[in-house]
């Protein structure tokens, strides 16, 4: 069992011109991850780009994990084009990944953009369930068949106006908190997606006393605690991402 | 095959060896390589007390290569005794602590400290700097260098005391000499390199520190040229750090005269890099038929100091 390990692309294609699903397999035996948790994946056997890239699982069935990943920079543009049997490099899983409580509760997932990959992973591990999930155009909104079969406990928006409803999550977290006034204290919120969303959720979340939890991202180069790269500000002081993160309670983050 | 080799009193099971702050402390690779195997780790920078690091973002890439700003972040002289050396201690390999401060006194305490917790060896980061003589950096004025590491050996007399250059100077040659004339007993080279990165569209630089310290095969064969220059003009070893990512790189060093050899940067790329790059070296000297390192160390100028290859 070994989190440095090689994997056979099994699967990779567009979902939109900026965003694609990737599936390899392990050609190794590997840890089963958990909910949260991320893979680092090099995206070039030459020295530029020369770091592994982070990536949050989607899930992992019959051997083979899946990724979203969103085209950014030198490295995403060329793991759009690995083709299918190419041997690649990875690592993990690594981070500490969702606290998954046994008591009775309402899990409110929150995702925004390719936050949902990490949400996802989260949502088929969790009863009680609902999702919110936000983008800024219904061209950004993936994955959706994953997700659809929530039916009404799925509430989704675009900032456009161009699918579901209209605005930024923050919004309908605000619309969910007045619709579940009674039972209030069992919310717990698990949330992925941009900084000023989390922030914006982590502070409604304060406002009314509702318990959460937010994957943050940061660069990293080693993304298994050894070079400090990652770190984030917290109120015991520096963290790493890669290590005691990426989730983390809100309460602990300074934004 | 003989893969020793000798730094100070040390004796090195082999010349391969972690460099500073790419490898933590030891405990973050167990995963991935048998620590056992390795020459000699080298461990995160300690300070007397406790250092935070700066605030985020810390990294970012370029070309072949990376900025760090981490700002030395550790757990101080304290919490590295009680919490990290016990499981250090428990490895069959020889650590070294690299050490930094903000005066004379502060690399004394620590090397004396941890001589006395029985600590073999000591690497001194001595491109951190002098507060009490207006922030310049220890290793690139030749005089306040001499006068640290003689304060540091009058008092720490049985440590094996290792002087990591700084590239920050036009004269290494001036430095290593330095360095072995005030009593080290080994110099290594090179730390990293002071760069930037701006992004394009902000106009900011990439790291919240603006400046950064560039690592990675970008530097190799900056660093392999101030190790030649190094082993060139001192006698005591060199341990030659610098973009080091595979067994070749590696060797490039040792013909140009290290005597050891550090991996850093090449560690995130590949947690699994020290053991690779030492069975690489093992294959290389096989397929050369040369039965001990020394073989090839300085061979690129003909001071190999055995140099049979027949048996
Ligand atoms: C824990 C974690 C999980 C992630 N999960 C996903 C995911 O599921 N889907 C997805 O699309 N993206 C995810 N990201 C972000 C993704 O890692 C970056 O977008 C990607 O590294 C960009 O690489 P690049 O070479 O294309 O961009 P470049 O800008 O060329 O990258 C340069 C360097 O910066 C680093 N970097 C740039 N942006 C980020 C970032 N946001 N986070 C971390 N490192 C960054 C890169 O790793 C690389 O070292 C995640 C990041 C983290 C930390
Ligand atoms: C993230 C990071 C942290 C480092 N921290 C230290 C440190 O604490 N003390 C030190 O002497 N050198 C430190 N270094 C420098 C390395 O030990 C090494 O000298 C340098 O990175 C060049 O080698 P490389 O190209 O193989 O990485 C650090 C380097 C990196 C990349
Ligand atoms: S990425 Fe290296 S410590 Fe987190």
């Amino acid at each position: 069992m070994s989190k440095n390990f090689r994997a056979k692309v099994i699967n990779n294609f567009a979902l939109n011109p900026r965003t694609f699903l990737l599936e390899i397999e392990p050609i190794e035996e590997t840890i089963a991850p958990k909910p949260g948790q991320f893979y680092m994946i090099q995206p070039d056997s030459s020295y530029d780009p020369l770091l592994k890239r982070p990536f949050s699982y989607i899930r992992k069935s019959n051997g083979k994990i899946q990724f979203l990943c969103a085209i950014k920079g030198k490295g995403t543009r060329l793991m759009m084009n690995f083709h299918s049997n190419k041997i690649i490099s990875m690592l993990g899983p690594f981070g500490n990944g969702y606290p998954i409580f046994k008591s009775n509760h309402i899990s409110l997932l929150i995702a925004g953009g390719t936050g949902i990959a990490s949400i996802l992973s989260l949502s088929n591990e969790v009863q009680n369930k609902y999702l919110i999930y936000g983008a800024r155009t219904r061209d950004e909104l993936l994955l959706l068949d994953k997700i659809e079969e929530l039916g009404d406990r799925f509430i989704v928006c675009t900032n456009d106006c161009s699918y579901g409803k209209k605005g930024m999550v923050d919004e309908l977290l605000k619309d969910f908190i007045s619709s579940h006034k009674d039972n209030i204290n069992s919310i717990i919120i698990y949330a992925c997606g941009p900084l000023p969303m989390l922030k914006a959720i982590s502070k409604i979340s304060a406002e009314n006393n509702i318990k959460g939890f937010a994957s943050l991202e940061e660069n990293m180069a080693c993304g298994f605690g050894a070079c400090l790269g990652c770190a984030v500000k917290t109120k015991q002081g520096y963290q790493r991402v890669c290590k005691e993160g990426p989730v983390f309670p809100f309460k602990e983050i300074i934004w | 095959m003989n893969l020793t080799v000798e730094i100070g009193r040390l004796k090195l099971k082999n010349p391969v060896m972690s460099a500073s702050g790419t490898f933590g402390y030891a405990e973050e690779f167990s995963d991935f390589v048998d620590l056992n195997k390795l020459g000699a780790i080298v461990v995160k920078g300690i300070s007397i007390k406790p250092m935070e690091g700066n605030p985020p973002p810390r990294i970012c890439e370029t070309a072949c290569g990376m900025l760090n700003s981490i700002g030395l972040q550790n757990v101080g002289l304290k919490k590295f005794l009680k919490e990290k050396l016990p499981y250090l201690n428990k490895l069959k390999t020889i650590i070294i602590v690299n050490i930094l401060g903000n005066s004379i006194s502060d690399y004394v305490k620590l090397s004396k400290t941890l001589e006395d917790s029985g600590i073999e060896a000591v690497e001194l980061n001595v491109s951190c700097p002098n507060v009490k003589k207006g922030g310049i950096s220890f290793g690139i004025n030749d005089k306040m260098l001499a006068k640290l590491i003689s304060k540091v050996r009058q008092s720490a007399q049985k440590i094996t005391l290792i002087t990591k250059l700084s590239p920050n100077v036009s004269n290494i040659p001036l430095f290593a000499k330095v360095a072995e004339d005030s009593g080290s007993d080994a110099i290594s080279l090179i730390n990293t390199i002071p760069a930037l990165a701006i992004d394009i569209e902000t106009w900011k630089p990439k790291l919240a520190n603006i400046t950064g310290g560039l690592s990675g095969p970008a530097i190799k064969p900056i660093a392999l040229r101030m190790v030649w220059e190094a082993a060139e003009t001192v006698k005591i070893p060199v341990i030659g750090i610098g973009g080091i990512m595979n067994a070749g790189d590696a060797i490039e060093f040792l013909l140009a005269g290290a005597t050891a050899i550090q991996v850093g940067t090449g560690n995130f790329v590949n947690p699994g890099a020290t053991i690779d790059i030492l069975e690489g070296i093992e294959d290389y000297l096989k397929r050369k038929s040369i039965n001990d390192i020394k073989g090839i160390i300085g061979g690129m100028n003909g001071k190999c100091t055995n140099n049979n290859s027949d048996n």
